[in-house]
């Protein structure tokens, strides 16, 4: 079996001669084959919880940003209203990094929940199997000779240590995107810590390293067609869109440009 | 032939089927080789879908494959370890 297995049917293939040479009674090997699948079907288990545990932290810092995204336009609107456009902008600005960054979130949660219905769907088809190996296993220790019974656990070994493996395999590529997410997820929260999603009022004259940072994320084009439509809408009307903002008082200047 | 795709599931093919696969598997070698990374992706999913269209194994069945594929959301640089060599079926 060269070419694209090559590697895979190795890898089964030693796992599964080492379980045979485990025990010269096939009795013996049968049962310590079953209770090794028993164990591994618990891994899942485990290796589930973990990616729903990922994912609820990705949906919980999606959540935050959705927050943060309002509170951001909300404070461009009160800057601009206020005469102030240098505030407006880096508001702005921010607005469109964490943009970008809820983006990425969403994706990941996606991908996520694809992860986790996977990993469930092996849980269900190694359940299965595990079942099927069991009741093969008592019937082959009932009715086959000892040495026809090696030959039909090396069979039924051979299945279920693939689906094992296999079953391994998808844990692996789980737990590895599951690891990356955390990473990304950790990053994200320590930008946050260090204020750089937060409240703008704390901002002062001086521009700090993660701003200058942001400004690289950030397409200088989108925020001008925002500021461009923010003033539109501010000079269309006193008491429109400003005045309903949260915590912004109604501005008496309609014209803040 | 019994075909497995790796964290997926296995698939009982009949003959035609079988054929199929291994010529889109001798084209996937190609790509690689060639490091078009398009097109195998491209022929990657038409293996991935061929298989697919064979009845899956019986849950109850404890069989081993003939063949395994790698993951449906294997990478370019992944399959370049898998795809290589005389492909699936020698000779």
């Amino acid at each position: 079996m060269a070419g694209l297995s090559g590697r895979f049917s190795t890898m089964i293939k030693a796992k599964v001669s080492k379980l045979l040479d485990r025990a010269e009674d096939p009795s013996e090997t049968l049962d310590y084959s079953y209770e090794k699948q028993l164990e591994l079907l618990q891994n899942v288990k485990k290796g589930i919880a973990d990616v729903v545990t990922a994912k609820k932290r990705l949906q919980l810092q999606s959540q935050k940003h959705e927050q943060s995204l309002v509170k951001l336009d909300t404070q461009a609107r009160q800057a601009l209203a206020a005469g102030n456009e240098d505030l407006a902008r880096v508001a702005l600005e921010r607005k469109t990094a964490l943009q970008n960054e809820l983006q990425g979130l969403d994706q990941q949660v996606t991908e996520l929940e694809a992860q986790q219905q996977q990993l469930t769907d092996k849980e269900a088809q190694m359940r299965q199997r595990i079942d099927a190996f069991r009741s093969k296993k008592e019937v082959i220790k009932a009715q086959y000779s000892a040495a026809e019974a090696q030959v039909r656990i090396s069979e039924a070994a051979s299945g279920v240590g693939e689906e094992m493996a296999d079953v391994g395999l998808a844990m692996q590529r789980a737990v590895d995107k599951t690891e990356n997410m955390k990473a990304r997820a950790g990053a994200v929260e320590e930008l946050e810590a260090a204020g750089t999603f937060e409240d703008l009022t704390q901002l002062g004259e001086g521009k700090d390293d993660i701003d200058r940072q942001l400004e690289q994320l950030t397409s200088d084009s989108q925020v001008d067609d925002e500021l461009a439509k923010m003033k539109a809408e501010l000079g269309a009307g006193s008491g429109g869109g400003a005045g309903e903002l949260e915590a912004g008082k109604p501005s008496e200047s309609g014209g803040a440009s | 032939m019994i075909v497995r795709i790796a964290t997926d599931g296995q698939y009982v093919l009949d003959d035609d089927q079988a054929t199929e696969l291994n010529e889109l598997d001798n084209a996937a070698v190609e790509a690689v080789d060639a490091g078009d990374e398009e097109r195998f992706h491209t022929i990657f999913e038409e293996m991935l879908a061929l298989v697919r269209t064979a009845p899956p194994l019986d849950g109850d069945e404890l069989s081993q494959s003939d063949v395994i594929l790698p993951p449906p959301d294997l990478t370019f640089a992944e399959a370049g370890a898998e795809f290589t060599g005389e492909g699936l079926i020698p000779g």
